[in-house]
């Protein structure tokens, strides 16, 4: 065992040093932690010279010490003074001096639960070892971490943790990245006295993205605390006492967040782990690469572990602006969807209706000729939810080169608010929504919309009792909130004046309204948006050191297509449409596209378009190309290719730069530093990677709006989380989700 | 086809240690192991041509099993139950006879390594000592007193040299053999050697391998994959698990990582092939070949059970 145990370790040392930048970077001491001064957890030098050199916070972190000098305390690590700000727990104030204390119930972005005993430290004058987690740190404690008091009290607190802990590592899917593994190797003892039966508990069933296997729990209940304070879910829970103490769902339950899958990376040990990744693979063989998420428009961060050229799992990473470190379930486990209904080559519609492989060069020259047999006008390109900013660059390059401008983008409706950037922009920032105290929903439902923010939302109210008001059809909301009415009446009663949630927001220091990116497809868009800035006006919601007036989009691509000026009527466009280019394009509706419309389908899955489709170009998926892409607050971020493409499939702007030249009107560049050269002359914002543009100009410009606001009720944008594009219908994972966790 | 060629010299073989080990030759001394003398070359091609195996494989006590069964029956597990005592008597004259001979050979040996060390060590002057050598052997052959012409003389007249480098042939020409008939006979393998893979399974017939992948993790030559996923049952297995055995370098490491005695490098060192190909093996060979030598690999593992 223990050999097993030191191979594990060893791969699991091997894996971290190859990325040590992501564990540097990723450990915070305080959410709040963004800028310290620089004395900032500067230790004092030591006085006696026999102990050993100071030490840098865990994490290469940085403390911010509250401005009044009172608030902040000085405490001793291991004999190195160390100023903390008051409130710090004793762990906390051992990190900012460096010293990695072991942990298995402690989580930062967790409420403090203090019984796993683990974290125990010697405090001088103090009888007992104190869990450091727990205690505050007092000014002038003397904290001593490496003590041999301390150190039997950790192996203690390990014998005592693998009493009931099963020998089962080979089998655990934990194995390689297991807190309990890691900890036992360092503080644990090397052999244990415990030789009566092992307690097994009987596992629970929480979904089909959960596997439990609850012998192994220690009951560190970081799993229902994360239930109850960040998913919102009181499905978790911790039943009976003593040796008979098991975590469970407290009647036959799944567990039904869309946030369930962290869950897995919380657990210490190997009693919560992915379903879907069962037994696949253990952490060393897989590559890790850093990217994003495009199955929503928050752009959360990920690391796409891959193995070969396959997927494996989908981890999150820290981006405390984006996503802290959650990520939903669509995110984590729509892997899968890679693999399935991929398209391979190039392919052309027989006279029977079938489809027949050709090369690239014969079907970029059936297209090139079709698209000169039609009129410049009749051509339209589409741009697909999943497209990157150069890919919609080269495309909307194209179709003018070819004399049309019918170039847009899926779900932006007939006439998006494209002018000015702020007007669909979310404005505040997903991390600037912690400052609010009333919300206003205006036709969203950010928990299928975008969870992140949801969680977000969540984490606000839960923290500072902000109010929500929601304004559209019946949700579930996982916090307390307000349902002011379906439609836009209410909106324009708050507007007026006339409704109670007015005085709630006349109260607010910093009010937030969100507006659901649904609103674009409505008929009455302008009217409902101008309805939403008089009221933003009305309660000071945009003010210069406060921009509260957000839209929240539903789609990765939106954004740069907004930048970009993809905005063309999808309705007209399609109408008129011989030659119609989809550009992994499968929610609009082709109803009303003419019969002899020749359609190309560019894409990576044969998905809805592919049935309408007359000639198919292959391309690559998110996890296969290098691509821009802004998310909803604007913030410009870089996928990464973490394995190689399906088949003959090519990144979309190269097939598009390869069609121009087959149709005779060559793009101008030839690569992705080139297209970005481009884009740079068009939206400058896209090339500054990990930054967000603030927008300037307000909205003081817009001319006057003369539509009047419909009474048809708000509509549910998302019907179903679980699948809103390709990738994630064709994932299995997904199917088997929206079967079991959706409500009926 | 080479395949049936295989099957054919194998097959040869052991129709002539079936008739009679003892007839092979002169009495020999049997190796430490008595049932690895009359262990077969596994029949590899069989595998491909069951057909050919059961209709050139006349062995006793097949008629049990069925004709198509490439592996109908177990030799070394029956001989051994037959006689056990006998097989230790035979390994305790084995390993005598082995001494014996070691010491015979190593004795020549050590007389020249000491000679050679003392050059070796008196590097500082070898020039005169082999000066002094050479005027020594000078002296001895102008010597003109009659002592030394006379022994000069007799053993010329005698041929003493010829006579004493004939009686050492004559000494080997009856003393016993050094080589062992090889095919037929083998010499002693210790219990942990390292030799072609297995994968064990529990007496139920249940695979051991639980897919930890801790083989894989540590191969040095990275010669192992494999592939898991959860079986119906909800247990962990491999769908995969393939050795390159042209790439593993018979460390051992995987055998030694393997947390439940699944793969194991099993007492056979004859699995040579024809093509690259056949090298490459998967789990059913792998799981075939631990079902063909469970015996001996838990016999050797039982006997070393105490210093693991």
């Amino acid at each position: 065992m223990a050999f097993l145990a030191r191979a594990l370790r060893q791969s699991n040392s091997r894996l971290s040093s190859r990325c040590p930048a992501v564990a540097a970077s990723c450990r915070w001491i305080s959410p709040t932690a963004a800028a310290g001064s620089p004395e900032a957890g500067a230790a004092v030098a030591p006085a006696d010279p026999e102990l050993p050199p100071p030490r840098e916070p865990v994490g290469g972190a940085r403390v911010e010490l509250p401005p009044n000098p009172e608030d902040a305390l000085e405490v001793f690590v291991d004999g190195h003074a160390v100023r903390i700000p008051k409130g710090f727990t004793v762990l906390q104030a051992c990190e900012v001096a460096g010293v990695d204390i072991p942990r298995f119930c402690y989580h930062s972005r967790l409420s403090i639960a203090g019984n796993c005993r683990m974290c125990l430290v010697e405090v001088e004058k103090s009888p007992k070892p104190v869990a450091s987690c727990a205690m505050p740190a007092l000014p002038g404690m003397k904290i001593k971490t490496n003590t041999p008091v301390a150190k039997k009290a950790r192996e203690g607190v390990m014998e005592f943790l693998l009493m009931n802990h099963p020998l089962d590592c080979p089998i655990c899917d934990q194995g390689g990245e297991c807190d309990l593994q890691d900890q036992s190797m360092a503080f644990g003892a090397d052999r244990g006295r415990f030789t009566e039966m092992k307690r097994s508990v009987v596992d629970k069933n929480l979904g089909p993205l959960v596997k439990t296997v609850m012998t192994r729990c220690i009951q560190c209940t970081r799993c229902v605390r994360f239930a109850t304070e960040v998913a919102g879910v009181q499905d978790l829970g911790m039943l009976g006492r003593g040796s008979g103490e098991e975590i469970g769902t407290y009647v036959e339950k799944l567990m039904t967040s869309e946030l369930s899958g962290n869950v897995i990376d919380i657990c210490p040990v190997g009693a919560l782990t992915s379903k879907p990744f069962a037994f696949k693979a253990r952490n060393w063989e897989l590559k890790g690469t850093e990217t994003i998420d495009v199955t929503d428009a928050v752009g959360s961060n990920i690391r796409v572990d891959s193995r070969g050229p396959e997927v494996m799992r989908i981890v999150p990473r820290i981006n405390e602006d984006i996503n802290e470190e959650w990520i939903s379930d669509k995110t984590r486990f729509c892997y899968d969807g890679l693999k399935r209904q991929r398209l391979n080559d190039p392919m052309i519609r027989g006279p029977d209706g079938r489809f027949k492989a050709v090369t690239w060069r014969d079907a970029l020259a059936v297209v090139a000729e079709v698209l000169h047999q039609v009129k410049p006008e009749e051509i339209t390109g589409v741009a697909g939810k999943l497209s990157d900013a150069e890919s919609m660059m080269a495309l909307k390059d194209f179709v003018n080169r070819m004399g049309s401008d019918k170039v847009l983008c899926e779900g932006n409706g007939p006439n998006p608010p494209a002018d000015l950037r702020s007007n669909y922009l979310m404005n505040t920032g997903i991390a600037g929504l912690e400052k609010a105290d009333v919300f206003l929903l205006v036709g969203t439902q950010p928990r299928v919309e975008a969870a992140m923010v949801n969680a977000r939302i969540r984490k606000t109210v839960g923290a500072t009792q902000a109010k929500v008001g929601y304004i559209g059809p019946p949700a579930d909301l996982n916090y307390d909130h307000e349902h002011l009415g379906t439609g836009p009446q209410t909106l324009v009663e708050i507007a007026e004046g006339r409704h109670p949630f007015c005085s709630v927001l006349q109260s607010a220091k910093n009010p937030v309204i969100i507006a659901g990116a649904g609103l674009f497809e409505r008929e009455d868009q302008d009217a409902l948006f101008s309805t939403i800035e008089t009221v933003a006006k009305k309660f000071n919601v945009t003010r210069p050191d406060w921009n509260g007036l957000n839209v929240l989009l539903l789609h990765a691509a939106q954004a740069a297509a907004l930048d970009l000026g993809l905005v063309a009527n999808p309705a007209e466009s399609i109408k008129s449409a011989k030659f119609l280019y989809l550009m992994g394009a499968d929610d609009i509706s082709l109803d009303k596209l003419p019969e002899d419309a020749f359609v190309v389908y560019q894409g990576h899955h044969g998905d809805k378009a592919v049935y309408r489709a007359n000639v198919i170009l292959p391309s690559s998926a998110f996890s296969e190309k290098e691509g821009t892409y802004e998310n909803t607050e604007g913030c410009t971020q870089w996928t990464i290719p973490a394995v190689p493409t399906v088949g003959d499939a090519r990144d979309d702007w190269k097939i598009i730069r390869a069609l121009s030249e087959v149709a005779g009107a060559q793009l101008p560049y030839d690569s992705l530093s080139a297209v970005r050269d481009r884009i740079s002359t068009v939206a400058p914002n896209l090339i500054h990677v990990d930054e967000k543009e603030p927008c300037t100009i307000s909205a003081e410009v817009k001319p006057p709006v003369k539509q009047q606001v419909s009474s048809t009720p708000f509509k549910t944008v998302i019907e179903n989380f679980y699948m809103t594009d390709a990738i994630t219908r064709a994932s299995k994972i997904m199917a088997q989700c929206s079967a079991t966790l959706l409500k009926k | 086809m080479p395949a049936s060629g295989i099957a054919a010299r194998a097959d040869a073989g052991r129709a002539c240690i079936l008739s009679d080990p003892w007839t092979c030759g002169p009495p020999k001394p049997r190796p430490g192991n008595p049932h690895r003398v009359s262990l077969l070359p596994p029949p590899r091609a069989p595998r491909l041509h069951p057909t050919i195996s059961a209709a050139t494989n006349p062995q006793p006590g097949s008629s049990t099993s069925l004709p198509l069964d490439p592996t109908p029956s177990h030799p070394p597990r029956r001989r051994r139950r037959g006689r056990s005592t006998m097989a230790t008597l035979l390994a305790r004259q084995a390993a005598q006879a082995l001494r014996a001979r070691q010491t015979a050979q190593l004795g020549p040996f050590a007389s020249a390594m000491q000679g050679h060390l003392r050059t070796y060590f008196n590097a500082g002057t070898p020039k005169r000592f082999k000066e002094d050598e050479e005027k020594e052997q000078l002296a001895k052959e102008i010597a003109k007193d009659w002592n030394a012409v006379f022994e000069r003389g007799i053993n010329t007249l005698f041929l003493t040299e010829m006579v004493r480098g004939l009686s050492l042939t004559l000494k080997y020409f009856f003393d016993r053999n050094v080589t062992i008939n090889y095919p037929f006979e083998k010499g002693p393998l210790s219990p942990r050697f390292r030799g072609e893979h297995a994968l064990r399974r529990y007496e139920s017939g249940e695979e051991r391998c639980i897919a930890c992948k801790l083989c894989e993790a540590i191969c040095p030559a990275q010669a192992i994959t494999i592939e898991a996923e959860e079986r119906e049952d909800g247990s962990r297995r491999t769908t995969r698990y393939d050795i390159d055995m042209t790439k593993c370098i018979y460390c051992g490491f995987c055998q030694e990582a393997c947390p439940v005695d699944a793969i194991v490098e099993g007492p056979n060192f004859e699995f040579a092939t024809e093509t690259h190909e056949e090298l490459l093996y998967d789990k059913e060979k792998l799981l075939e070949n631990g079902d063909r030598w469970e015996t001996e690999i838990a016999e050797n593992l039982r006997s070393e059970s105490l210093y693991r």
